[in-house]
């Protein structure tokens, strides 16, 4: 815990960063206030200020993560607004942003996540197995380099961040609250870490966002901050003697303009009226939870009485989120009861929930409803009266100051006022117990006071009882009574007072984490792992950086490109549905629509309504029902029962045969045939008038014959049909190689959209930002995994079409296979190019399924060619990439043709890739906006 | 189980104003239901149109002059005057779907009754113009022929004329068909898109979770996905439908279109179950993706809204019974096009109920699970 006395004094060298006048607005909120500040280099500096004061705006500005607005920002000795000097300054700078393994990738492993940074950063491979081998050593993580980062525990997760920003050993590290969240036996493993990463490293500078004030006391110089501008600088010291605070707490709530502390006091929470005794709100016997064979929560027991405030404490992952869900009836517990009130919880009893407020850990409100519409859509939800609803919302407004805010959308608010709005909703229904998981993770002191201050008035005024889950000590310590949990056990439980006590420790920080290593000490005992894995192993120093590392190209490295690739397919890897769906998929679609379409009409229903009723009027009807083409039915009685049968479908051709039609005929005298055909649908009623009208002339000249004997032979003549290509007239021969191109088209242009889409809605776009890696390498390298695929599925496809479905291949295969090449390359840039400008998954998928169907299907010359259409659509089609490649697979399936014949339609497809990537890459923000 | 109307009713409302904060959805949704659908169904060719054809007139002659000229837009392309070498050097390329070869000697062979053979080549591999314009070559050179033959002798012809008229779309204007298919499709895309990814995201988020710790059952989860979704498409289509179909392109409706949004709001209650059910399955968004494309491709290729259903094997004919855009289809062209009431198309209103209710059921059941 101890930070070595520096002997550089910060002010002797020339600053890391300088900003001057810097401002930045997201809306209507002004996050900074034109920000004036000098930053030391070489030394740590912290930022601390409550939530939603600008720290990590603040520090995304000067990582480069973010876009200048206004002001100037210099790092590493130049202007971050020019693109030249972010790139040459970011690979010197590591930023690790607010938020749990933000920046990771959750379903690759621990040593793969370092790999991928390891690559960005362009190390050769012998280097960065070398460097991760360090840093996980250092880190402790080396045991679990096999375990996928979505497994780690909270502490693990910033401990691989760290490795992931250091593996480039940087000059400027910048971290985003990145204890906050952990519990304190890991915050302290972390600070340790930093302290032997810089006692290796001299000279690096590290700027540190903290809720925690501390650990800020052991940084070297601190900005406090609120409300977007800078309330003062200097080191701790100088900041407890400006104040004369006793410690930084209360330094910065000093600090503070004047509005501002009104109405802060310290908590102090009066002594529970033992008269209460008795009652016991909450109960657990013996609760158990398996997922698998791992076993989260084990043999858990406890008892709270009614108005108690029961805190819970432990490192993350180690259950408590799970005895909570229990608890609220959201899962089953494996074996062990639950009570509520003395009633055992029971998932289905919708009754008992309306005696519970429940606030998840992670802020699940909508954030697509303001904070008025949050409150009114949970009072409706409990059932309120709907006349008690407004008084009811005014009220909470007031209680935990929300009154301001009614009309905001949550993301817009920060932490703090977001954690009182789930508060307020977890309250709305005046439940008689509350849970509360970690409510006031990264929220700043003042906050975090008042929020206990209101805890403290619910128990003691309104004897609600109170479960809360917390990292803070000095939250612990206003506890009535707090259990310690660790890997899934309860190691302790007790006033706070006692367990201190017990420990004979001089906090209850320091009775946790005694706890804590007696535990893991055990367990590690039967576990036998390596001694490292927990305490930092002792500091090496790291070498410099060797100059290959530096000496990137700028413009296009393929290393950096691959380190793209190699993510992306590691995440395909890892998702095998996925892959599976893409392939099998994909060649049974591509056999039911292939065995499916047919233009070949046949079985259309036909009636006749003969008034004729002779010989020749029932040889013209057997013409037609003797054809494969038509099905007849009973014959038709009149016109409404033409109109009828023909409005209702059942008949698509009524052919009515006049009165005196074989005597007509005979004589030679002109007859007239009426036919009425069903054109609802004008595909159809086009076959039928095809059929009708080749019977027709086959019938009468047949009759001639008859008739006039060998005089109708003059003027005879045949018309011989030649189909060719597809001969016998086969569906699957001649749409399979129609259906290639859409399925081409639709699967590797739906996978590549959401690779860009779900980075940005689950954060790790920011590692694109902050790398020196470049556009063209970020979309190109996440290409080609899904070109891949697009190849493995076409040579899937191909397959099962020559050899499973014996289409004919006539062609040459080397044309086609190359064809599909570039083309997949061209359905995955379209995919890329769609994502690059949706903001959301839903729309991503929505626009993709728009956007290729629809045009494909129609414009394409699946159905009809090309050159028939007509308008815009005709303008899509010759446009479209799809058109060229049904050319081209019709042409080597069942044409014969070489690659000399079908040059021609390999030109717009060369074309289209790079205007699609290129377009793609332009659209494509290197920051943040 | 107890339902509450109003949970059902808050948590629709809330959907909708989740909805209203994506704009970029917005403007997709819009455009599915407007330019998409005019463009598609003004692209659409009018019944055969602009085929491209080519003649080898190896003849030379008044009535192979005669048959070159017939060939006119717009069923046909001007045609182009080529030699039967060229013939299989474009037919390759797929300049020309269909090529007729005149054989030399055509009218002398002709009138001296040794019944000569005209060859016409016809790309198979384009089976809409293949059929269709076969015919229509066929009888064009017939009735050629027989003109110019009328001059040359007797009557020998029988004077049998076959009248064809088209009813419920004179022209045949495929057009009209083709847009209500493309609203149906935008429709069916739209709603499981909406009701599916939505839920994902709710998972991905965290929020699904949050609900279930209040008075809230899945099924007026569920309930509350599908109406206020429904509805969202809902309006869409009538808006599309007056505006878009009716109006801009002046498609005549003939039947009540009231009649069919009932009926569209049947198929939104499956399409919505199935988006629900699909996000079950799928679990993350780049499966459901993939899922939807799996899904969404059939539905539209084999429902009877591109190609008929007539022409389709039993097997899939029978399969695609399960889907309720095949239904919706037919609906759609009995209501709208043949001006059919209730009396007619009662069965197709069954078969959505059952489809959407065996979905809604078989969906519960598995969101539940999913909820887990």
């Amino acid at each position: 815990m101890n930070v070595a006395p520096r002997d550089s004094t910060p002010d002797v060298r020339p600053p890391v960063a300088r900003l001057e006048g810097v401002a930045l607005t997201y809306g209507k909120i002004r996050a900074l206030d034109g920000i004036t500040l000098d930053l030391p280099s070489g030394c740590m500096v912290g930022l601390i200020g409550p939530d939603g004061v600008g720290k990590s705006s603040l520090l995304a500005l000067v990582a480069g993560a973010r876009a200048i607005q206004s002001g100037h920002i210099e790092v590493l000795d130049g202007d971050m607004a020019e693109v030249r000097h972010r790139q040459a300054a970011c690979p010197r700078i590591a930023y690790m942003p607010q938020g749990l393994g933000k920046n990771l990738y959750p379903t690759l492993s621990v040593f793969e996540n370092v790999d991928f940074f390891g690559r960005l950063f362009g190390h050769a491979r012998h280097e960065r197995e070398r460097r991760i081998a360090e840093l996980l050593a250092r880190t402790g993580l080396s045991p679990f380099a096999d375990r996928p980062a979505a497994k780690l525990s909270g502490g693990m997760k910033q401990k691989l961040g760290l490795c992931c920003a250091l593996i480039h050993d940087p000059d400027l590290l910048i971290l985003d609250e990145p204890t906050t969240g952990v519990d304190p036996l890991s915050r302290r493993q972390f600070w340790e870490l930093i302290d032997s990463i810089r006692a290796s490293r001299e000279g690096m500078s590290v700027v540190v966002a903290t809720a925690y004030m501390e650990e800020a006391a052991r940084f070297d110089w601190l900005v406090a901050m609120d409300a977007g501008r800078v309330l003062a600088t200097g080191t701790p010291q100088d900041l407890l003697a400006k104040t004369g605070a006793p410690n930084l707490d209360a330094a910065f709530i000093a600090l503070l303009p004047e509005e501002m502390r009104q109405g802060h006091r310290e908590v102090i929470i009066p002594p529970r009226d033992p008269a209460d005794d008795g009652e016991i709100a909450i109960e657990a016997e013996h609760l158990t939870m398996r997922f698998g064979t791992f076993t989260a929560v084990d043999d858990v027991s406890f008892r709270i009485e009614r108005g108690e405030i029961f805190g819970f404490l432990g490192s993350n992952g180690c259950g408590k989120t799970t005895t909570m869900k229990m608890l609220t009836g959201l899962l089953p517990a494996t074996s062990g009861i639950a009570r509520l009130f003395g009633r055992e919880v029971d998932p289905k009893d919708i009754e008992v929930r309306r005696r519970v407020g429940y606030m998840s850990q992670a802020f699940s409100l909508y954030t697509e409803l303001t904070v008025a519409q949050n409150l009114d859509l949970h009072a409706r939800l409990f059932a309120m009266k709907p006349e008690a609803i407004p008084a009811r919302i005014e009220e909470m407004a007031k209680r935990f100051d929300l009154t301001e805010v009614m009309d905001a959308l949550p993301d817009s608010l920060p932490l703090g006022i977001r954690q009182r709005l789930s508060l307020a909703v977890a309250m709305i229904h005046s439940p008689d117990i509350l849970i509360l998981d970690e409510p006031t993770s990264g929220v700043d002191p003042v906050a975090r006071d008042a929020f206990w201050q209101i805890l403290s008035d619910l128990s003691r005024k309104d004897k609600v009882t109170i479960f809360v889950s917390t990292h803070f000590m000095n939250e612990a310590e206003l506890c009535d009574r707090i259990s310690l949990m660790h890997a899934g056990k309860v190691l302790i439980s007790d006033t706070p007072a006692a367990i201190v006590a017990k420990r004979s420790a001089h906090t209850l920080e320091q009775a946790f984490v005694a706890y804590l290593e007696d535990a893991i000490g055990e367990a590690k005992e039967k576990e036998k792992a390596p001694p490292e894995t927990l305490s930092a192993s002792e500091p090496k120093p790291i070498p410099r950086k060797t100059s290959a590392s530096r000496g990137l190209r700028h413009l296009f490295d393929f290393r950096r490109m691959f380190a793209y690739t190699k993510r992306e397919s590691l995440e395909l890897q890892r998702d095998p549905i996925r892959g599976a769906l893409a392939t099998i998929g994909s060649v049974i679609l591509m056999f039911v629509i292939g065995y499916g379409i047919n233009m070949d009409v046949e079985n259309l229903t036909f009636a006749v309504l003969d008034r004729d009723d002779t010989t020749v009027s029932r040889d013209y009807t057997l013409q037609i029902a003797g054809s494969r083409y038509f099905t007849e039915k009973a014959p038709i009685t009149d016109y409404a029962d033409l109109d009828r049968r023909m409005r209702n479908g059942e008949i698509s051709l009524a052919i009515e045969i006049p009165p005196g039609f074989g005597r007509d005929t005979a004589r030679g005298d002109p007859v007239e045939i009426g036919a009425w055909i069903d054109g609802a649908m004008p595909t159809r009623a086009e076959n039928v008038r095809g059929y009708v009208q080749g019977m027709h002339a086959t019938w009468l000249a047949q009759k001639s014959r008859e008739i006039y004997g060998d005089a109708a032979t003059i003027g005879d003549f045949q018309l011989a049909l030649r189909y060719r290509y597809n001969p016998d007239i086969q569906s699957l021969v001649a749409m399979v190689p129609a259906v290639i191109p859409l399925l081409l088209l639709m699967i590797p242009a739906m996978l590549s959209v959401l690779s860009v889409v779900r980075e940005k809605e689950l954060g790790s776009i920011i590692n694109f930002y902050v790398t020196p890696v470049t556009r063209l390498e970020f979309l190109i390298g996440k290409q080609i995994p899904y070109i891949a695929l697009g190849m493995f599925n076409f040579f899937l496809l191909a397959g099962f079409a020559v050899f499973a479905f014996r289409v004919p291949f006539t062609g040459s295969f080397l044309t086609l296979a190359s064809a599909a090449l570039i083309y997949v390359a061209v359905t995955t840039a379209f995919g890329l190019l769609l994502s690059t400008f949706m903001k959301s998954q839903i729309a991503a998928i929505f626009g993709t399924a728009l956007l290729t169907l629809i045009p494909a299907v129609q414009y394409c010359g699946i159905i009809d060619p090309v050159s028939s259409l007509q308008g815009a659509g005709a303008l899509i089609g010759q446009i479209y990439p799809t058109t060229y490649f049904v050319t081209i697979a019709r042409g080597t399936f069942s044409k014969a043709l070489e690659f000399r014949d079908l040059a021609g339609s390999f030109v717009p497809l060369l074309i289209s890739g790079p205007i699609l990537i290129g377009l793609g890459a332009s659209l494509l923000k290197k920051q943040a906006t | 189980m107890i339902m509450h109307r109003s949970n059902i009713f808050q948590l629709g409302i809330k959907e909708l104003r989740g909805l209203l904060r994506d704009p970029m959805l917005l403007v997709l949704i819009v455009y599915a239901f407007t330019i998409s659908i005019y463009t598609a169904s003004r692209a659409m060719p009018e019944t055969l149109n602009q085929a491209p054809i080519a003649i080898v007139d190896e003849d030379r002659s008044p009535v192979s002059t005669r048959i070159v000229s017939a060939f006119y837009p717009p069923y046909f392309l001007a045609p182009a005057l080529i030699s039967q070498h060229e013939m299989d050097v474009r037919m390759d390329s797929g300049v020309d779907t269909f090529a007729l070869d005149i054989p030399p000697n055509f009218q002398r062979d002709l009138l001296a009754g040794r019944s000569p053979t005209i060859q016409l080549n016809i790309d198979a591999t384009r089976m809409t113009q293949a059929f269709s314009g076969g015919g229509y070559v066929q009888s064009i050179v017939s009735s050629e022929v027989s003109e110019f033959l009328s001059r040359h002798r007797t009557n020998t012809v029988l004077p049998v004329e076959l009248t064809l008229r088209s009813r419920f779309n004179q022209e045949m204007n495929k057009g009209w068909f083709g847009s209500v298919t493309n609203v149906i499709m935008a429709i069916t895309m739209l709603s499981i898109v909406l009701t599916g990814a939505a839920l994902i995201r709710e998972r991905e988020h965290g929020t699904i979770e949050h609900l279930l710790v209040m008075p809230v059952t899945p099924t007026e989860i569920m309930i509350s996905k599908i109406w206020s979704m429904g509805i969202v498409v809902l309006l869409a289509s009538a808006f599309s439908l007056f505006v878009i179909v009716e109006g801009l392109l002046s498609v005549p409706v003939e039947g009540s279109i009231a009649l069919f949004l009932v009926g569209a709001a049947l198929h939104l209650f499956a399409t919505t179950s199935m988006g629900i059910f699909l996000a079950t399955v799928a679990g993350t968004m780049p499966q459901f993706g993939l899922l939807l494309m799996l899904v969404l491709l059939p539905l539209q290729l084999l429902s009877g809204g591109v190609t008929p259903r007539e022409s389709m094997p039993e097997i899939i004919q029978f399969i695609m019974l399960a889907a309720p855009n095949t239904h919706f289809v037919i609906l759609a062209q009995t209501i709208l096009f043949r001006g059919a009431g209730l009396d007619v198309v009662w069965p197709q209103f069954v078969a959505l109920l059952t489809i959407g209710s065996i979905l809604f059921a078989f969906s519960l059941r598995r969101f539940r699970k999913f909820l887990r």
